[in-house]
């Protein structure tokens, strides 16, 4: 019997030759990525008496979610992180590079088909590659660290087919918001993800970034695409070798495969304070915005501040409006700067921010106030999640956050894609 | 530690999210001023639950981040455990990994109301409101659910483990 790509990857990891859902596998993980988190599970480890991880090449210490230290405190954990990472001889110290999921994509750590348990929920996101990318908390992560293993339900998988071409202005996080609201954010609860179909054949590994990236706003243990020709292209150069194929069998079993056809799609807007609460962006028109929001790991790669640049080239931010830019990494910021992105940003009235996780977690670099309203390019909007539980977060793509920056509101993206 | 947990029940609803539980600006803080902000969606949570007091929710309970505060702040506020619909992955997890008893049990929300007496064994799947005379039954854990829980968390479980393999300073 065929298998789906979350069972394949699973009964390779677990040293079995087939697996099916339901089973509970111990897996071996290929990449362990750890953000700040690691400065808790090291000093866990020291206090078990354990002086190194299970195989140093395969972590990965990145800094992202405070990235520069906003308070003294924050400095002191990156410290200790640096310093823990060379007592532990951690290979790849990534600690200033970005947002850890684009950090590992961009540089070639994530291949098709590979195991990959991540500190952070997003860590889905490397299922764009093909990758069956986890997210775990920071006991299972010490665990991990320790061990290269551990426990794991095979997940049924759900299927969605995406048919028909987006139109001009609608992005690849409009889909996304669509599927959050009409499937509901715990459709792929305990399950695996594949997105297929030709729209989805057809995006860039940035835009299915996207979608991988919030596929835990669906709930997924697993959000995968099947790596194509557009993965070894983009993957060959960043690993200088060889890019398996990875998809699943022609007879793999689904539980459910469903049929969104996204031709006819309208911009999307998820509404306080659930990912799930969303509306066409025609419902939502004219709600005032305080603050529009590029960035984090959902949608701050080249792509996306291309598609800012274009809205905003000879436009301004709203005077009653701030914008904030954090790209999702210093090399997404060094080749949006090369393509003359930054300077359109700027010129407009862009507020440019050093790469990490930024406003996203409501740490630093754009903290909301109470009664503000929030248009963010992020992956959630719960009460509080970007400062005051009394601010309103708005989700929609880098398209609909430019075109709101200018505007002072929430407006149809699609009016401000020719030149003005 | 015992995999059976009896207390009066606090009612939640559906997509409790792990902010709810655990804000971020408040995760670096200490339990103790921590303690305050958690479920604030209820203010009167925080400051009037009993140890042993068991949360009854609606789907999804725990959706959103990793971030393990969610559950540890129950399990130090004295919450018994949890029984819910439905919860997200990562934060049922990281409650197992802190041996923290969890049971998704369908049907559990509309079967039982604020202050009832709840009983339930994530051994057995048992689930008996006591002030209703009603029972209901979950999917139980598994033998390795039960091995973490009953050790208490999975950093036991890796200690046991070094132990057994001889501790050298690798697992
Ligand atoms: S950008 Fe936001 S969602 Fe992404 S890893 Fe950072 S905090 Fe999490």
């Amino acid at each position: 019997m065929g298998m789906t790509m979350a069972e394949k990857v699973l009964a390779r990891a677990s040293g079995r030759d087939a697996v099916t859902p339901g089973a509970y596998v111990t897996a071996k993980a290929d990449r362990v990525m750890a953000h700040e988190a690691f400065t808790i599970c090291a000093l866990k480890l020291l206090k078990l008496g354990i002086e190194s991880v299970f195989d140093p090449e395969r972590v990965l210490v990145i800094l992202d979610h405070y990235f520069p230290a906003p308070t003294e405190q924050m400095a002191r954990g990156h410290a200790l992180a640096r310093e823990l990472s060379e007592r532990f001889a951690i290979r790849h110290f990534l600690g200033h590079a970005g947002i850890c999921h684009q950090v590992l994509t961009e540089r070639g750590h994530i291949l098709p088909g590979q195991l990959v348990f991540g500190s952070d929920s997003h860590s889905t996101t490397y299922g764009a590659l093909g990758a069956a990318g986890n997210g775990i908390g920071l006991t299972e992560m010490t665990y991990v660290l320790a061990t290269g293993e551990l426990w794991l339900r095979v997940p049924p998988t759900i299927r969605f087919e995406l048919d028909g071409e987006l139109q001009p202005g609608v992005m690849s996080k409009d889909v996304m918001l669509y599927l959050t609201g009409a499937f509901g954010t715990d459709v792929a609860q305990y399950r695996a993800i594949e997105y297929a179909g030709e729209a989805a054949e057809r995006m860039t590994i940035a835009s299915r970034m996207t979608l991988a990236n919030m596929g835990a706003e669906l709930g997924a243990k697993f959000a995968f695409f099947a790596a194509d020709e557009r993965t070894r292209e983009y993957l060959a150069p960043r690993v200088g070798g060889d890019v398996p194929r990875f998809g699943p069998d022609a007879d793999a079993r689904y539980e459910a495969v469903h049929r969104v056809h996204v031709g006819g799609l309208e911009p999307q807007i998820a509404c306080p304070s659930n990912p799930g609460n969303v509306k066409p962006v025609s419902e939502v028109r004219g709600v005032r915005v305080h603050q529009a929001f590029l960035g984090s790991c959902t949608n701050a790669r080249l792509e996306d501040l291309a598609v800012a640049a274009r809205i905003l080239r000879g436009r301004a931010v709203c005077d009653r409006t701030r914008l904030i830019v954090t790209p999702a990494s210093h090399q997404v910021y060094l080749d949006a700067t090369r393509a003359g992105y930054t300077e359109i940003l700027l010129e407009a009235g862009a507020h440019i921010t050093a790469s990490g996780c930024g406003a996203c977690p409501g740490g630093h670099n754009g903290v909301v106030g109470p009664g503000e309203v929030c248009l963010s390019s992020t992956n959630r909007n719960f009460r509080g999640r970007m400062g005051s539980p009394e601010a309103d977060i708005y989700l929609a793509s880098p398209a609909s956050v430019a075109a709101a920056a200018v505007a002072g509101e929430i407006v149809d993206p699609r009016e401000f894609w020719g030149s003005p | 530690m015992s995999t059976r947990v009896r207390g009066r029940v606090w009612r939640f609803g559906d997509d409790v999210d792990t902010d709810a539980m655990a804000p971020w600006n408040t995760i670096s803080l200490p339990f103790e001023e921590r303690r305050r902000h958690v479920l604030q969606i209820r203010p009167e949570f925080a400051r009037d639950v009993k140890p042993g007091d068991v949360i009854v929710a609606g789907r999804n309970w725990g959706c959103g981040s990793s971030r393990e505060h969610a559950p540890e702040n129950l399990k130090r506020l004295g919450v018994g455990g949890v029984v819910a619909e439905s919860f997200g992955r990562i934060y049922f997890r990281n409650g197992i990994a802190m041996a923290f008893p969890q049971l998704a049990c369908p049907g559990i929300h509309a079967a039982c109301a604020e202050g009832d007496d709840l009983e339930f064994d994530v051994r057995s799947g048992r689930v008996v409101n006591h002030t209703r005379g009603t029972e209901l039954e979950a999917p139980p854990y598994t033998d390795q659910m039960l091995a973490i829980l009953e050790a208490g968390g999975l950093l036991e479980v890796l200690q046991r483990r070094r132990a057994a393999a001889g501790a050298t300073g690798r697992a």
